[in-house]
């Protein structure tokens, strides 16, 4: 390691409609963390059309540099001429580490990136720390390097993955799990603007057509949570998880089966092919618990899990366990609460 | 005009059904004990595939990297419909991650020659990582799309798909070859027993060496005569070593997979402090009692 200047951190910014991502702006501040931690610079790649209005803002969330590529072939998002874009300015500037968001965009196009630059990639991370690492296998060491910890196996083991190869070191970070820090507006960055260098090589993929709907649920910031799951037991009976959310002033969640059964739209859905919540309060009810949904819900602060089954998996992480009919168990509740509020 | 289509699919440890007998007795997952399936979403890349073949005609080729044993999943494949198969198996390839498997894979590719399309399912639920298929195509040099539904139509130079976006859909068009990854949007047709009458008789070279070995033959030119004749009919699994394929061996297995596991740890599933509330009256209301009182509620 004779060279030790060290590249920055890089955050690619999604942005829809002009409209940054939540998980982009959790990674510019994990990003920014990451930096800081490093001594170097904490940069944005901000690709599409119409989006100059993004970058004061993540100027403010604590980018240094904004690399901006505004170019109408970079709308709406491609992987193809995204992934060139990248890699052109991967090549120029050599960061050291670059972030994407584990949606569906950042998993399409990170791996096209990391793939091109023979990168190693590591999906759906749920923390990255600074660390040595000491490769004993091939009796190499090395320093500063970002731990990348995700859930593998189902959710049954949690592992740390380091990539040892030549920079970047690139991860896609699930939704929801780092923290949103407040902005600060005195904050002032640099633009660079980048033209891009496209040939028809990488606009070969044309979109024909384009529904899209804002999601019409937003959990992520929703303190207080009425999830229900299979054991709900149809459509109509949905209504109890309605109520009890709207007594509480809550929101509506659900498991996966649940949404599976189309008793619920996909917005409601917690879990790994979900949301990550983190709300005050959750409440489970008729949820089993696989891996994949107490992983979109564990680390919310107090967890009530009403079930039939006294061995269902949910109780491991619930504060509360009720074991008892939903269909009893709810009204009771509702009525408790109108009585002490 | 008929196409040739590539199928690209892994046999893993069922983690979605974790059954008591699974668990260790620290509460950590037994891995080895998990029995290993046909990875879910490739059974809708199979089902893609062969509804294409259906409507516009097509060789359907599956494909899979892994241990002797997974040619169990290709079999599948054949009595679902899959029309040929290869396993790529060598011990050279073991401990590869995502990248060192897309070069094994693009590899194999290469080997097969032509191809106008490769389906790969979204992602493994061993490791739900979703980036083998765009890393495939990155490799092959071919476009790709992302989490298809459906295939709306395809022409000799073009398909166009319909895909799922974040809060909607989006129907693309690309021209061929592209890599497509499919997501669980279809239903898996089942096996066809008359497919499974004739296919399960379907081996690679070293099933048939084995089994001449425990029957004690000893003729080679019976297992050469044999082998052409499981060719004849349709029913050799081709089968590739790291060499049959060309593959550098710098850029397959842990040589060339450049994320290492520093550390893994179990997660463990066992009862936390958690408070018993009766359903009743009383149980319940002392418990939203408790969450006015600490702020959680009201």
């Amino acid at each position: 390691m004779a060279d030790n200047k060290i590249g920055n951190v890089w955050v690619f910014i999604e942005q829809e409609g002009g409209k940054i991502a939540d998980v982009s702006l959790e990674l510019v501040c994990k990003g920014r963390e990451l930096a800081n931690r490093l001594g170097v610079k904490a940069e944005a790649l901000l690709l599409g059309d119409k989006i100059d209005g993004c970058v004061e803002t993540l100027y403010h969330y604590g980018c240094e540099t904004v690399f901006m590529a505004q170019d109408p072939r970079l709308e709406p998002f491609t992987v193809m001429p995204y992934a060139k874009v990248i890699i052109g300015l991967i090549e120029k500037h050599k960061p050291n580490i670059l972030l994407f968001g584990a949606t569906m965009k950042g998993r399409e196009l990170a791996p096209r990136v990391a793939s091109e630059k023979l990168a190693g990639l590591t999906a759906d991370c749920t923390d990255l720390q600074i660390d040595d690492f000491d490769d004993k296998v091939n009796k190499k060491s090395y320093k500063n390097k970002l731990m990348q910890i995700r859930p593998a196996f189902g959710g049954n083991i949690i592992a740390t993955i380091v990539n040892t190869w030549d920079d970047p070191q690139m991860v896609t970070v699930r939704e929801g799990v780092m923290k949103l820090e407040e902005p600060d507006i005195s904050r002032k960055g640099k633009l660079v603007k980048v033209v891009p260098e496209l040939s028809d090589a990488e606009t070969v993929i044309k979109v024909i057509e384009r529904v899209r709907q804002e999601k019409s649920v937003n959990l992520k910031g929703a303190q207080i949570i009425v999830a229900g799951g299979y054991g709900v037991g149809g459509k109509e009976n949905f209504k109890l998880i309605q109520d009890l959310a709207e007594a509480l002033g809550g929101d509506v969640g659900a498991s996966r089966a649940a949404v599976d059964a189309g008793w619920i739209d996909h917005d409601h859905q917690v879990g790994q092919t979900g949301v990550t919540v983190r709300p005050k309060l959750y409440i489970a009810c008729g949820i089993s618990g696989s891996v994949q949904h107490r992983a979109g819900m564990d680390e919310s602060k107090k967890i009530i899990a009403i079930n039939t089954d006294p061995h269902a998996p949910i109780f491991s992480v619930a504060h509360y366990t009720i074991v008892g009919d939903l269909n009893e168990v709810i009204p009771k509740i509702i009525k408790a609460f109108k009585a002490k509020v | 005009m008929s196409y040739t289509i590539l199928v690209f699919v892994k046999q893993v440890p069922d983690t979605q059904n974790i059954t008591g007998e699974a668990m260790k007795p620290d509460g950590t997952v037994n891995r080895s004990a998990l029995p290993a399936i046909f990875n879910p979403e490739d059974l809708n890349a199979l089902e893609l595939a062969l509804e294409l073949k259906d409507r516009y005609g097509a060789k359907v080729v599956v494909g899979t990297m892994g241990p002797p044993t997974a040619v169990e999943v290709l079999r599948n494949a054949m009595f679902c419909g899959a029309d040929e198969c290869v396993l790529l198996t060598d011990r050279t390839f073991a401990g590869a991650d995502t990248l060192a498997t897309s070069y094994a894979l693009s590899c194999c590719v290469k080997k097969i020659g032509s191809y106008d399309l490769v389906l790969c399912g979204r992602q493994a639920i061993d490791g739900d990582t979703a980036q083998v298929g765009p890393q495939l195509a990155e490799k092959l040099g071919i476009p790709q799309i992302g989490y298809v539904e459906d295939v709306v139509d395809v022409s000799s130079k073009k398909i166009v798909a319909k895909r799922t976006i974040e809060g909607g859909y989006e129907i693309l068009e690309c021209p061929l070859p592209a890599l497509l990854t499919v997501v669980d949007a279809n239903e898996p047709r089942p096996m066809a027993a008359r497919r499974i009458m004739k296919y399960k008789r379907a081996r690679t070279r070293s099933e048939l060496v084995r089994e001449h070995a425990d029957a004690n033959y000893t003729d080679a030119e019976v297992l050469v005569a044999e082998e052409e004749s499981l060719q004849r009919k349709g029913l050799l699994i081709q089968e590739w070593s790291a060499d049959d394929v060309d593959a550098d061996h710098d850029r397959i297995g842990l040589a060339g997979s450049p994320t290492k596991v520093k550390q893994i740890q179990n997660v463990v599933l066992t009862a936390g402090e958690a408070k018993q509330i009766e359903p009743s009256d009383t149980g319940v209301n002392a418990l939203i009692h408790e969450l006015i009182a600490d702020h959680t509620l009201g």
